[in-house]
């Protein structure tokens, strides 16, 4: 292995001597011109020949240290997988992890890869290539979309009426879970996307306002400690939760908005934190950490109309679905007007901004505004259909969670943000059945991480920050 | 940018008569900031119709006064009035910078300030549409006001880009176009927020000599055919005197010497701020 190493060093020593001469003869002949191109790039020495020559130990040598990388990645995963620890014995998980067959099986892949990785050229590259080849028709479908107006309305049309009707298929539990935690934190990312995407708001407080507008419906169908002047219709909650939640904004925001990034993300923390306890310890009106009962369902009671929506989740949604269809359109208007504008404008300089006649505070405020008053419409419904509340339904990690859910979508981009929630917040409640119930957080965080790593544009990124990024990596 | 250097000085337009009424008036201010003084009881008049150049040596305090202006920095002493063709005067101390620009009062900034990410077209629609009231509500719903709006701000914008040259790049954006089509951008989206006085701040920096006699007969047309007051602050001397009415020298924060650019050539405290002296030299200057 060594005298290999040793051989193929020289050679590129060598190699890196030629350029002048063959410079000096190339400019006289004018035919030789990839000749010339070749001779002015002088091949480098491979990492693993640069190592040997200067000494280093066979395990200091790239190739050796990503072997044992990928080793203590197949142990790393062994022991995700492996046995749940237990309260009683605290080795034990470790324990059964490293006497188990299952290890062996996790390291003897890492090496397995490695081998492919380091040795394997020709079948690495005929995997590479097919893979390419296979992956070329999904490169071409964003130009499509993006050439083709028509293309796009198909599309959304297709995925609306899978949305509408594909549930129809599944079982209770799982339109459950699409309402409980897909369908209600779709709509908190399309929120939150307005505050952090749109005016690039860093807001870690965001489900504040979901618990504002869950607790303004309890208010106002009377189940709370302290009684309303007159019990509304819960579907008229809705808009009075989008405006409970709007003045909370606005509270919020008014004095705060003068501070940029970081500060403003602990400002939304504490804010957080407050109505978090508020809703513990508050309990002659919020009802403590018990909780809130009994809040109905919606009706429609309108002459001929009348409609009552019952345990069956199917109904919250399609309502969900009707919700956020109509806000993904006024949305979508706003953010090509001049208020979405205007926003990029501040996210890209805001002392240019303010010298050209735009009250940035102003515009912050509007979109937290928007962005709150969205969480108060999904508080409402979210209130309505499990009918109890407790302050534990809020706590900071969820608040996290749509965060984590608008950057996986990619940030700015409504696409990118539905698919983003809807994949994320689900995979959860999908992984329940494949693996054991305490580790699913753990893949969701793995899946963040490596995301981050490899695409952090987000899965379907705005168009602007594509362009961004673009100019970035060719520059 | 058909004016060439000899048509103006010939009869173009006569310089501005000492009774024209002032635009901007700069009394007694001064900025400090900790112990350091930035600026010295400033005076400046700028007229109604002039293109006034503010000139100085590096640190002299220019671009401060700016800032002063724009409501960017809070001067410790002194007023600014800005007054509007009806006469009625407004303070521009202590105001937030929107609101100034609100008054009629646009600037560029020395360093190119525009919207990168965003295109041409769109840096100078923001600024057309800032003073325009339609709301969140009007614009998702549709409203015909947010429409007319829009497309007001859509025609002024295509009007300013074509002004400075820039109509067929309009949909680039504006991080790729050329260093001299960024600052003539940075005009555009200045003068699309309806002002009465624009601030320049060393519009030729960095700039060749073709984009400096474009940019002069430029300047020119904006104030003769828009009819706004130019203040400008700029190294070039070449251009300075073949634009600016009036120049004001300031030195170490302090206004060293006023007037016509040929007058203000000619002054020594204005030579000696520039060239420097020998002791001796600066010894006979004290006592003469």
């Amino acid at each position: 292995m060594s005298t290999l190493n040793d051989t193929s060093a020289v050679t590129a020593v060598q190699v890196a001597h030629l350029p002048v001469s063959t410079a000096s003869t190339a400019s006289t002949a004018s035919t030789a011109s990839t000749a010339s191109t070749v001779s002015f790039r002088p091949a480098r020495p491979s990492a693993e020949a640069l190592a040997a020559l200067r000494g280093h130990r066979w395990y200091e040598r790239p190739r050796w240290r990503r072997l044992c990388a990928l080793t203590a990645v197949g142990v790393l995963l062994a022991v995700m997988t492996g046995e749940q620890g237990s309260g009683a014995d605290l080795l034990f998980s470790l324990r059964t992890t490293f006497t188990g067959t299952a290890l062996w099986a996790w390291i003897a892949a890492a090496v397995a890869l490695w081998a492919i990785a380091e040795f394997g050229a020709v079948p690495r590259r005929a995997v590479a290539s097919g893979a390419r080849a296979a992956a070329a028709p999904l490169a071409r479908i964003r130009p499509a979309l993006d050439s083709s107006p028509r293309l796009r309305v198909a599309l959304v049309v297709a995925g609306l009426a899978a949305a509408v009707l594909l549930p129809l298929l599944f079982d209770r539990s799982t339109n459950q879970v699409l309402v409980d935690w897909v369908g209600i934190y779709v709509l908190l990312a399309l929120g939150l996307n307005v505050v952090i995407g749109w005016a690039g708001l860093l807001d870690l407080g965001f489900v504040a306002f979901f618990a504002i507008g869950s607790y303004s419906t309890a208010f106002w169908s009377g189940q709370l400690p302290v009684k309303p002047p007159f019990e509304l219709n819960p579907f008229l909650s809705i808009p009075v939760a989008m405006v409970t939640c709007l003045l909370a904004g606005i509270l919020l925001g008014a004095p705060t908005l003068r501070l940029r990034g970081d500060y403003l993300a602990i400002v939304t923390l504490g804010f957080h934190e407050i109505i978090y306890l508020i809703a513990k310890n508050a309990e002659s009106v919020t009802g403590g950490s018990l909780g809130v009962f009994g809040i109905p369902h919606f009706s429609v009671d309108l002459g001929p109309l009348q409609y009552r929506w019952g345990l069956d989740p199917l109904d919250y949604l399609w309502l969900l679905i009707g919700l956020i269809t109509v806000l993904v359109l006024l949305f979508r208007k706003l953010v090509r007007s001049k208020i979405g504008r205007t926003w990029e404008a501040i996210r890209e300089d805001e002392v240019a901004a303010a010298a050209h006649g735009v009250d940035t505070v102003k515009y912050k405020l509007m979109a937290f505004a928007i962005g709150a008053s969205t969480s108060g419409v999904a508080g409402a419904v979210y209130a309505s259909k499990v009918g109890f509340i407790n302050p534990e339904n809020f706590p900071l990690l969820y608040s996290v969670l749509v965060l984590a859910y608008v950057i996986f979508g990619g940030m700015g981009s409504i696409p990118g943000v539905l698919l983003g929630a809807a994949l994320l917040a689900y995979l959860p409640h999908g992984l329940k059945d494949v693996v054991d119930q305490k580790d699913r957080f753990m893949y969701l965080g793995a899946l963040l991480v490596v995301m981050m790593i490899y695409r952090p544009q987000g899965l379907l990124p705005a168009r602007r920050r594509r362009r961004t990024v673009r100019t970035r990596e060719a520059s | 940018m058909t004016t060439t250097l000899a048509e103006r000085t010939a009869a173009a337009r006569p310089p501005a008569p000492a009774t024209s009424d002032p635009v901007l008036q700069v009394s007694g201010v001064t900025l400090r900031f900790g112990g350091l003084v930035s600026l010295c009881e400033v005076d400046l008049t700028v007229r109604r119709g002039e293109i006034h150049a503010v000139i100085g040596p590096n640190g002299a305090g220019k671009t401060s006064l700016f800032n002063s202006l724009t409501g960017a920095y809070a001067p410790q002493e002194g007023q600014v009035l800005l007054r509007t063709d009806a006469g009625t005067e407004h303070s521009l101390l202590g105001r937030k910078p929107h609101h100034v620009n609100r008054l009629g009062v646009a600037r560029t900034f020395q360093n190119i300030r525009l919207f990168s990410a965003l295109t041409a077209l769109e840096n100078v629609k923001v600024a057309a549409e800032s003073g325009t009231r339609s709301g969140p509500l009007g614009i998702m719903l549709g409203l015909p006001r947010a429409k007319a709006e829009e497309r007001a701000a859509e025609g002024t914008a295509r009007r300013l880009l074509a002004l400075v040259g820039l109509d067929d790049r309009a949909e680039e954006r504006a991080d790729s176009l050329s260093y001299g089509d960024q600052r003539r951008l940075e005009i555009a989206r200045a003068l699309a927020t309806g002002p009465r006085l624009l601030l320049l701040d060393e519009p030729a920096a960095g700039t060749n000599p073709t984009e400096k006699r474009e940019l002069a007969a430029l300047i020119r047309r904006i104030n003769h055919e828009l009819g706004i007051s130019v203040l400008l602050i700029e190294h070039d001397m070449p251009l300075v005197t073949s634009v600016a009415d009036r120049v004001t020298v300031l030195n170490f924060g302090k206004v060293i010497a006023s007037g016509p650019p040929s007058e203000v050539q000619r002054d020594p405290a204005v030579v000696e701020a520039y060239l420097g002296t020998s002791d001796t030299d600066s010894r006979q200057g004290r006592t003469r």
